[in-house]
């Protein structure tokens, strides 16, 4: 392994860094997001998710390889996203549809 | 005995090299497979046994509500005070032993010993791995797993005894009740499911990493696919649960109102919370959990059945890719079906008509599994040994079970179903003639390779069919109960709503239906003496039986079969190479009517 | 027979065991979080409109400890590169660094709850509510650092705009109190799913540094004797905290400042 030259690394050292400044710039402008109205709440919480979404896919590909890993760990992922994306939307989907003919008085 | 034709020379000696091991390490704190695998078979079977003994007294007490329990009474109020004065069983003890019953059997006994079990002891063997990937995470999935069972066990001598909430433990009334057996329930959960996520993590990284050369993934025998789903139905769905189980503890312990409504009241006055939460997510967390663990309960009992039937009916399984992709489609829909589990608490028809067609989607791979199973039959020379009964009876009692379940997944026929005997009937009909059918099966059959001998044939066949008859002697009955109405839960057993009480009740219970408590009582009776000859028979063939003979005595084609009796530690000499499918028998023009994968062409 | 690949990739999957043992771990620790923050939007949801708190928590500090974490998340990634680089002293320093930004955001967090548990929300006798921070309670009267307010959906908004309340230290006679609780879990919802997200995330925090802490000072022994394994195991301990962090990102904003 020590013929890993440091040429290599020095590279992917690089991209660590970058992705680093990237992951300090997403959380300012999280923050600052956060303070500027963009019309109503849903819009500010979407805009939050979306750079939160795109800062966990930065740290996802390059600190954690998913750029680069094997097809067994895609397999493994795409079934938990699968899964979870069923427990989050099917849970919600029941309490927005409550019974139609819902007694008042 | 015929010799076994194959290629792994057998070196008793094996072991000779290996620094003699204290007991201790070699038996309690032992990183081994095979030894982690029988720890966890013991304890479960013990663990069986209890929850069966309770489930006898609940049934003395629906049968003769509010007198005395025979024999175990006054033992009952020695050990429980007031919870069984004069050795009855007080409404409060009748409610922790059923929520007892369901967590003990499920979580403690059923899934122990299907995965734990048979799982550890036979998928490295299986697919010619030395052990498991991560052989201490195996031990302290073990550990876990006895620390949750002893906490479970002792929350019953705790003041207010064990939880009472039923094994579903739903809120508000989980965590309303004041007393703290549900506080002990959830930590006891807490760490069963972290027990069994490190298992599913071990396992499935085991089969992934481990097969030996040439086993690839069509070669692998059923039984191991079975597990390697089940490993995943644990992985992906017992985080939600420990994720309710830690938000009720919350509830429990820190007074947060996750599930607990505002304006809840309890015995009349409000209760004294922040309220805001929401009862029914508690119920959709759990049955994200407790849905796919139905299968967790039968995919480990379905790979026992088909070995067995391979064995003893001489010929390939039918349909072998059919039953692989049946139980990985199984695996993949059991995740969104849960929700036919609550088609009462308010759910609209949209999502209603979502579950139930996706219910009715997933019946379809556990028919094709059913009926590849049956089809391998046809045409066999069968081989009628206990294992075999034991699985021959398997398919059809499964079939009851499986059927009478298509109802209760129509949202329409489970409003007058919902609750009653007969769902207790019908998942009883899947798990205990069903499941425990087939690990009963497994243990006769796999018991020559751990031990070297033979359990009783005679005694076994009388085993077998006395637990067949009163197996079905108590649950047949419980359908006519559930479709007159008859709810369960009830420590009386519905004498408040029978017609003995109330004459002119419309619905109440006819002296008919209430009468057949008696004879389910006496059945089960039945069915506990029934299992003697098995306890004997299975302690005195471990030194006594009849000796195997061979390592492979039922001339066997998988790998297990292909090592010494019992397997060393490190299972095999030398890495064993892979050179054909899973159920090569009676491939004709072969000497043997069977072909050991390890066997060269 | 010994267990293959706990070293070299398995020539078929590519990885070696320990691996995919991890990634099949975190496959269920997203299912974990995943059943907590769907346990939040539920709880948000069914809020009644007004009463889902809004800037409750000190943005500037949790921001810091979103920077932490970020920053520990590099550091690991270059101890794992130093390694791979066969410069076992940078590694040393790299995650000396992870473990002190660690311990740093289980103090800041800590620190966060200490505020909690001492603001409290005092309903009194006539209706009205003083909220604020505790400065001294005695056996006849309490002192905090706080407002009064006529409404109690006043409380929840903080980030609404208008003019700020003034904060002013406020004597009430214990006799006058009618109910008063602190901002613990029991307080709301959202301070219960607020202590039970953050409190879990600290619980992996904390096992992520012992491991890690574990790796850097006895465990680093294994460099000398087996390096590729030693590096396996700081790769994993790596992915572990990645997800950690990962985690936050999320929770950051969610709780934070939405």
């Amino acid at each position: 392994m020590s013929d890993q030259s440091a040429d290599h690394f020095s590279h992917h050292i690089r991209r660590y860094l970058f992705v680093f400044y990237a992951l300090l710039f997403g959380t300012l402008i999280t923050v600052a997001a956060s303070y500027i109205p963009f019309g109503n709440r849903a819009m500010n919480i979407a805009v939050a998710l979306v750079i939160a979404i795109c800062k966990a896919s930065l740290v996802g590909c390059y600190f954690m390889h998913l750029i680069s890993e094997r097809k067994m760990i895609y397999f493994i992922l795409a079934f938990t996203t699968f899964f979870f994306a069923g427990l989050m939307f099917l849970t919600l989907w029941s309490f927005s549809d409550p019974p139609w003919h819902t007694v008042t008085h | 005995m015929q010799a076994s034709t194959h290629a792994i020379p057998h070196p008793h000696v094996h072991e000779e090299h290996h620094e003699e091991a204290g007991f201790w390490s070699k038996y309690v704190f032992s990183t081994d497979h095979k030894v982690i695998g029988i720890q966890y078979g013991f304890t479960a079977l013990c663990f069986l046994f209890f929850g069966f003994c309770l489930m006898l007294v609940m049934r003395w007490q629906i049968a003769h509500p509010g007198q005395p329990v025979p024999l175990v009474g006054p033992l009952l109020e020695t050990l429980l005070g007031n919870m069984a004065a004069k050795g009855i069983v007080s409404n409060d003890l009748y409610n922790s032993f059923g929520a007892m019953h369901g967590t003990i059997m499920v979580f403690l006994a059923i899934v122990p010993l299907a995965f734990g079990a048979f799982g550890n002891y036979l998928v490295p063997l299986q697919i010619g791995a030395p052990d498991m990937a991560f052989p201490r995470v195996n031990m302290a999935s073990y550990q876990f797993y006895v620390l949750g069972g002893v906490i479970m066990f002792f929350s019953f001598f705790i003041p207010g005894g064990a939880a009472q909430a039923g094994w579903t433990s739903y809120p508000p009334l989980a965590v309303a009740i004041p007393t703290d057996g549900q506080t002990f329930w959830l930590a006891g959960m807490v760490l069963l499911i972290t027990s069994s996520l490190l298992g599913a993590v071990n396992f499935i990284a085991t089969v992934i990493q481990l097969r030996a050369p040439g086993m690839t993934w069509m070669r692998l025998p059923f039984f191991v696919w079975a597990q390697f789903v089940t490993g995943f139905l644990l992985l992906l769905a017992f985080p939600p649960l420990e994720a309710a189980g830690v938000l009720q503890l919350m509830d429990k312990v820190a007074h947060t109102s996750f599930f607990l409504p505002t304006g809840l009241a309890v015995g009349g006055n409000l209760a004294n919370v922040s309220g805001g939460g929401n009862p029914l997510l508690w119920q959709h967390l759990f049955w994200f959990l407790a849905h796919p663990e139905v299968y967790v309960l039968i995919l480990p009992a379905m790979g026992i059945v088909s070995e067995i039937i391979a064995n003893n009916t001489r010929k390939p399984l039918w349909g072998y890719k059919s039953l692989v992709y049946a139980v990985l489609t199984l695996g993949f829909l059991s995740f969104i079906v849960w929700a036919h589990h609550m088609y009462l608490t308010g759910m609209g028809t949209k999502i209603a008509t979502f579950f139930q067609t996706t219910t009715m989607i997933i019946s379809i791979p556990s028919v094709i599994i059913l009926s590849c199973l049956f089809i391998s039959l046809w045409g066999g020379s069968i081989r009628f040994n206990t294992p075999m009964l034991f699985v021959m009876a398997f398919l059809p009692m499964f079939g009851i079970g499986g059927l009478t379940g298509l109802p209760l997944g129509f949202s329409y026929s489970d409003i007058h179903l919902h609750d009653t005997y007969y769902v207790i009937a019908h998942f009883h009909y899947i798990v205990a003639p069903g499941t425990i059918f087939a690990l009963f099966a497994g243990i006769y059959f796999w018991f020559p390779k751990a031990t070297g001998r033979m359990m009783s044939e005679f005694w076994g066949q009388v085993h077998f069919w006395a637990s067949l008859i009163f197996m079905n002697l108590i649950f047949q009955p419980m359908f006519a109960q559930g479709m007159a109405g008859m709810l369960r839960r009830m420590a009386d057993g519905g004498a408040n709503y029978s017609t003995a009480k109330v004459p002119d009740a419309i619905g109440g219970l006819s002296p008919h239906m209430m009468g057949l408590h008696t004879y389910i009582l006496w059945a089960a009776v039945g069915l506990a003496f029934a299992q003697i000859p098995f306890i004997f028979n299975f302690f005195w063939s471990i030194h006594h039986g009849k000796p195997a003979g061979s390592d492979n005595p039922w001339n066997s084609t998988t790998l297990e079969w292909q090592t010494p009796t019992p397997p060393p530690h490190g299972n095999f000499a030398t890495v064993p190479h892979v050179y054909r499918g899973p159920y090569e028998y009676s491939v004709p023009g072969h000497a043997t009517d069977f072909t050991p994968q390890n066997q060269p062409d | 027979m010994d267990i293959p690949y706990t070293v070299e990739a398995r020539p078929d999957t590519g990885l070696y065991n320990a691996k995919v043992g991890i990634w099949l771990f975190l496959a269920s620790e997203v299912m974990l979080f995943g059943a907590l923050f769907s346990t939040y939007i539920l709880l948000r949801v069914g809020a009644p409109e007004g009463f889902w708190p809004h800037g409750w928590l000190n943005i500037p500090v949790g921001t810091v400890n979103t920077l932490v974490l970020i920053t520990s998340s590099i550091t690991t990634v270059m101890a794992w590169a130093s390694l791979k680089m066969n410069q076992f002293g940078r590694f040393k320093f790299f995650h000396a660094c992870t473990l002190c930004l660690a311990l740093t955001f289980v103090g800041i967090k800590s620190y966060e709850y200490h505020d909690k548990f001492m603001h409290y929300e005092i309903t009194l006798k006539d209706g009205r509510i003083a909220d604020g921070h505790l400065v001294k309670r005695t056996a006849d009267q309490v002192v905090i650092s706080g407002h009064y307010v006529e409404d109690r959906k006043e409380l929840f908004d903080l980030r609404a705009g208008g003019p700020p309340h003034e904060h002013t230290e406020i004597t009430i006679p214990q006799a006058q109190i009618k109910k008063m609780e602190n901002y613990g879990p029991w307080h709301t919802t959202y301070l219960a799913i607020y202590f039970t997200l953050t409190g879990l995330h600290a619980l992996h925090v904390i096992g992520g540094a012992i491991v890690i802490g574990f790796l850097w000072g006895p465990g680093s022994k294994l460099w000398k004797t087996d390096p590729d394994r030693f590096t396996n195991r700081i790769e994993i301990s790596g992915l572990f905290w990645h997800f950690v962090d990962l985690v936050w990102i999320f929770l950051f904003p969610v709780l934070y400042l939405l």
